[in-house]
């Protein structure tokens, strides 16, 4: 809502709103209620109009600097401030700050006679006193309609509710009316015609046992606002609004990688691991090691001296350390320093918006690296299919805008193998899922792990078999036999045939190396015998040859001398040529 | 019936009435019930009242004491309980069984 405002500052003047300080409805109003004006809120008994009306005025004055006045026409001061106190409202101290100011409205039929012309100057009068003495900008008056039961004459009232919201409007206060909820119309008394700026419906509703209270801002003039039905909670501290769609999918990203706690699943992932802020699925059919898988990673997180947060709905601390002990997984001493803290409740002991904003509490709280929630299946028993889509949603995108790694679990049933569904449909809003399942061969079962996809990163297409033993959770070789991968006993199988039919091969290649040997030694004496027989022959023919260039010598000197002998005088030139020659 | 006026009358001459009437500025409500008010005092209580008028734009505080929203409010302090009119007091038999005050003597002072 802020960076709405600063985003767009030269655009025309937005409506002017005064926050409410209530987690999550400033959110769905865009900036809060429409400022000077008045605001309706309605719902039926028990939907916490008066405390809003009250965490609206004590937020004001304590975060935002407005003082304001609270006209109570159904609860005296006293009542009021002794239902506020447990959620930390402390209404005498900021009375006595100049903060706030109650003001008790009786109005009792059996007191009153009239006679005669009237009208309400008096709560004019006793509205404005109570604004001028503390300066006030909100004003909460709750319920006004009580003023139907105190006077006879409905049209003067009609027409002096009329001039006090006029009036409010121009004193500029910011106003919120609670009203009860009529049959068929937003309120019994039909206020809403009078209140037209803004109208928020509170509903209370109970659904298989459990619940659940919703907010939906019926209409506010002049500004956009979330349209949908939020749920919201009264806890501890007072209101929260949980807006599903809030966020706009524009949280930072981180580029670190955190390890799965078992070495060789990292090894799966193209970048070793996954990604700091995102969010992991894990989904198996009953009895794959799913808990075992999240423990080891929660010991991972744990063991960089990072904080983790694991929520448990099957199994309480003390069992869950205990089992993780028999498979190599220590969680006793992270807990004890601190770096883990185990949450174990029942799904159904909470709706499902309290389990949320439980989450939220320790988030903020705590501030964990990384959140496990084991399993998120269970929260099914606790509301339907689309309720626990939507919360779980909300949660995701919660833990990543606080860019925390997390962790869930679940459990998809018997053996139809869906797996492009788990049952909560949240497969599409995780980064990485890994699915976990059984492999059922000839009379034993496996478990094999797969990961289904890995968001911004590359990973292995494998199924591998893994074991959980003594020193955790191993992933086994890929073995793969003629129809496929093999598991269990035939993957031993498969490994010894694998490991015979090596030896068998080793020692082919080794009788063919000997023969080799063999042919290159019987290769090598026919060599040396060529090579003697040829020494042989040249040596002949050498002899041949010499002997040819004697016996040419010998004939070209005889003939020499015969023609010397034949023309001594006769030619000196042919002569000195023949000699030459 | 005629022995009972005198009864009642000398109850009521025990009992003495405070009245308190609220009015926001001089509006012809506010001055019309201030204008009733001074004469059913006159007719039917006098002596045995005591009557406070007070101007709300003036005190304005004084509004949250006696739960006054509307305006004009007469109330009746004492005797006990405390009894509210509202309204400009044109109705007098209203305001005589209102304040509790016997309409019977209206009747004979008629």
């Amino acid at each position: 809502m802020q960076d709405k405002k600063t985003s767009s500052p030269a655009e025309l003047p937005t409506l002017p709103k005064a926050p409410t300080g209530i987690e999550g409805l400033d959110e769905i109003t865009e900036g809060g209620l429409p400022k000077g004006r008045p605001t309706l809120i309605c719902g039926s008994a028990g939907c916490g109009k008066t405390l809003m009306g009250i965490e609206f005025l004590v937020r004001g004055a304590l975060e935002f600097g407005e003082p304001g006045v609270l006209m109570a026409f159904e609860e005296t001061a006293e009542e009021l401030t002794a239902n506020v106190t447990s959620l930390g409202f402390d209404l005498p101290a900021l009375q006595e700050q100049k903060l706030l100011r109650v003001d008790h409205v009786h109005v009792d039929r059996s007191e009153i006679e009239e006679t005669g012309e009237y009208d309400l100057e008096g709560l004019f009068i006793r509205l404005g006193y109570a604004i001028d003495s503390i300066g006030a900008k909100r004003v909460v008056l709750d319920t006004i309609e009580s003023l139907f039961g105190g006077f006879p004459n409905e049209a003067v009232l009609r027409s002096e509710i009329r001039r006090l919201f006029r009036w409010l409007k121009d004193r500029g206060v910011t106003t919120v009316i609670t009203a009860e909820r009529g049959d068929g119309t937003l309120t019994r008394q039909g206020l809403e015609e009078y209140v037209s700026d803004c109208v928020i419906l509170l509903d209370n509703r109970v659904i298989d046992q459990i619940t659940t209270r919703r907010l939906r801002v019926v209409k506010y003039r002049g500004s956009t606002h979330g349209t949908n039905e939020y749920p919201y909670l009264i806890s501890e501290e007072g209101i929260s609004v949980l807006p599903v769609t809030s966020l706009k999918l524009e949280h930072e990203v981180s580029d670190q990688i955190v390890s799965s706690g078992v070495p060789a699943l990292d090894e799966m992932f193209g970048r070793k691991g996954f990604y700091q802020g995102s969010s992991i699925l894990l989904t198996g059919t009953a009895g794959t090691a799913k808990t075992t898988l999240a423990a080891a990673f929660a010991n991972q997180i744990a063991s960089q001296n990072k904080r983790c947060l694991y929520f448990a709905f099957e199994e309480s601390p003390q069992q869950l350390v205990r089992n993780m002990r028999s498979v190599g997984v220590d969680l006793a001493p992270w807990i004890e320093q601190g770096l883990l803290h185990i949450e174990a409740s029942r799904p159904t002991l909470n709706g499902l918006e309290r389990h949320l904003v439980v989450i939220h509490k320790l988030v903020k709280e705590l501030k964990p690296d990384a959140v496990v929630i084991d399993p998120i299946s269970n929260l099914i028993n606790v509301g339907n299919v689309n309720e626990v889509r939507s919360m779980l949603t909300r949660l995701i995108d919660f833990l990543k805008v606080n860019n925390i790694t997390a962790l869930f679990t679940a459990l998809i049933s018997g053996r139809t193998n869906q797996l492009d569904a788990t049952e909560e449909g949240v497969s599409s809003l995780v980064d990485t899922w890994i699915s976990v399942r059984d492999l059922e061969g000839v009379g034993e079962r496996n478990r094999g792990l797969s990961i289904l996809k890995s968001r911004g990163m590359s990973h292995s297409n494998q199924v591998r078999e893994f074991v959980v033993t003594d020193h955790g959770i191993q992933l086994l070789d890929v073995v793969i036999g003629p129809t496929g991968i093999v598991t269990g006993a035939s993957r031993l199988t498969q490994q010894l045939q694998e490991q015979a039919q090596e030896l068998a091969l080793r020692q082919e290649l080794e009788r063919k190396d000997r023969e080799l040997e063999r042919r290159r030694r019987v290769l090598e004496a026919t060599i040396a015998n060529l090579r003697t027989e040829f020494e042989s022959v040249e040596e002949e023919l050498r002899q041949i040859n010499s002997e040819e260039l004697t016996r040419h010598q010998t004939f070209t000197e005889g003939r020499t001398a015969a023609v010397s002998e034949m023309s001594g005088r006769g030619a000196p030139g042919h002569n000195t040529k023949s000699n030459n020659q | 019936m005629e022995t009972n006026p005198d009864t009642t009358t000398e109850g009521m001459d025990k009992e003495y009435w405070e009245l308190r009437l609220y009015v926001a500025g001089q509006t012809p409500k506010s001055v019309a019930a201030i204008a009733n008010l001074k004469k059913y005092c006159e007719q039917h209580l006098l002596g045995r009242y005591k009557l406070e008028v007070i101007d709300l734009l003036q005190h304005p505080q004084l509004a949250e004491g006696d739960q006054i929203l509307a305006i004009p409010t007469l109330v009746r302090k004492v005797p006990v309980p405390i009894r509210k009119i509202i309204g400009d007091l044109s109705n007098e038999e209203r305001v005589l069984v209102g304040l509790d005050i016997r309409p019977i003597e209206s009747k004979l002072t008629r």
